[in-house]
């Protein structure tokens, strides 16, 4: 059955209270889920304290200043810090998100922060995603054409044909929408997910590609797509504001209409 | 531990290739239920207080005793087609989920057929 409960070594504690620092500044109290894969020990929340006049706007320089100045075995990722490369995907104030592009002060008391729901973690808030990564691999994601490209020049695309991928070839692998996605809780081990089957549209709708029934025969699969009830919870909480929910609703429009 | 590689494990037994058919007559159906269900409610509501025999007319009709059918028929069908996809969301233990889609098909087939006979048993006046 699905499991509704944490299990025993996975239920929270309260962790560590860091000392308040001295400055006089306005405080801003954050509380991070921490849990090492070589304790033994159950995942605990610790609390911290940051200066918000000597801290960058978003929750990331809030991570990166913890981890400088308060607990440097604070763990997690990041890279570029401008919301394009996906590292710093987290649950921040019961929402997944970007700790990048996440302001601060748009949490109103104490700032929450916990690894992506439901994924196996690695240590504190990197949570292992070896089996989204497959999954992604699974679905080609590559233009497939028996046409040879023309010898001179690149494969030509109409303006219109390209507008489709507006909405859709944005999208950097984050994780949040199919960590946010209850289907994807359940059934993970083989619902794609919101992530994965908009960039398996971004290359149905690719006019260059010419594997598109390929593609949907790999799609039509009670638990591959049709796990997908329209909870939209992916749409909500996209970071970079793009819709996974249309884009699997025109996947399942798409099969109906080659019937 | 399984030593299988990531994208095997995804890959897995491959694609169905079904689920089209499933996703779409619920979708049918759910569209029937709206006018029978409406007109449903309606006609029981129109009878409320009225005497047996005046139902019983009613139901007589072979154009009601028609809708009727069609109606508890498309009410099982889409109510199957529904409860089986909240079943293989939660039941995860093979032999458990197996069991409770068989004894659902059936239970929805049976009380699919008990509907229609007392509609038919009422509509030919052979009740008991």
């Amino acid at each position: 059955m699905a499991e509704f409960t944490l299990p025993e070594n996975s239920k929270i504690r309260d962790g560590k209270q860091h000392p308040k620092p001295a400055s006089t500044g306005r405080l801003k109290q954050f509380k991070i889920y921490r849990w090492d894969p070589d304790g033994g020990e159950n995942p605990r929340t610790d609390t911290y304290h940051v200066d918000m006049e000597k801290c960058g706007p978003m929750v990331l320089d809030a991570l990166i200043k913890i981890k400088n100045e308060i607990d440097p075995t604070l763990t997690f990722r990041r890279s570029c810090r401008e919301g394009i490369c996906g590292s710093c995907a987290m649950n921040i104030d019961g929402t997944n998100t970007l700790a990048c592009t996440k302001p601060i002060e748009e949490v109103e008391d104490e700032v929450k922060i916990y690894p992506l729901p439901h994924m196996p973690v690695v240590k504190d808030l990197v949570p292992d995603l070896t089996h989204f990564y497959a999954q992604y691999a699974s679905i080609q994601p590559w233009l497939q054409a028996q046409t040879p490209p023309p010898p001179d020049r690149e494969r030509l695309q109409s303006k219109e044909d390209r507008a489709k991928l507006d909405g859709l070839y944005e999208c950097i692998l984050c994780a949040c929408c199919s960590t946010s996605c209850p289907s994807y809780w359940w059934n993970g081990d083989r619902y794609l997910g919101p992530a994965i089957l908009l960039q398996a549209y971004r290359w149905i709708v690719d006019s260059r590609d010419e594997s598109t029934g390929e593609r949907l025969d790999a799609l039509e699969d009670p638990f591959r797509l049709y796990r997908c009830h329209t909870i939209m919870n992916c749409t909500q909480t996209c970071p970079k504001s793009l819709n996974p929910a249309r884009a699997i609703g025109e996947i399942k429009q798409l099969l109906v209409s080659r019937r | 531990m399984s030593l299988r590689t990531p994208l095997g494990v995804v890959r897995g037994l491959g694609s169905a290739k079904e689920g089209v058919n499933h996703w779409w007559w619920q979708r049918i159906t759910a569209i029937a239920l709206i006018p029978l269900a409406l007109w449903f409610v309606f006609s029981v509501a129109a009878l409320a207080g009225a005497e047996h025999a005046i139902v019983l007319l009613w139901m007589q009709s072979p154009v009601v005793a028609a809708l009727l059918i069609l109606f508890v028929s498309v009410v099982f069908y889409h109510a199957q087609l529904g409860m089986q996809v909240v079943i293989e969301d939660y039941v995860h233990t093979e032999w458990l989920k197996h069991a409770c889609l068989l004894a659902l098909k059936f239970t929805a087939v049976f009380l699919a057929v008990v509907a229609v006979v007392i509609i038919l048993q009422v509509a030919l006046g052979t009740g008991p």
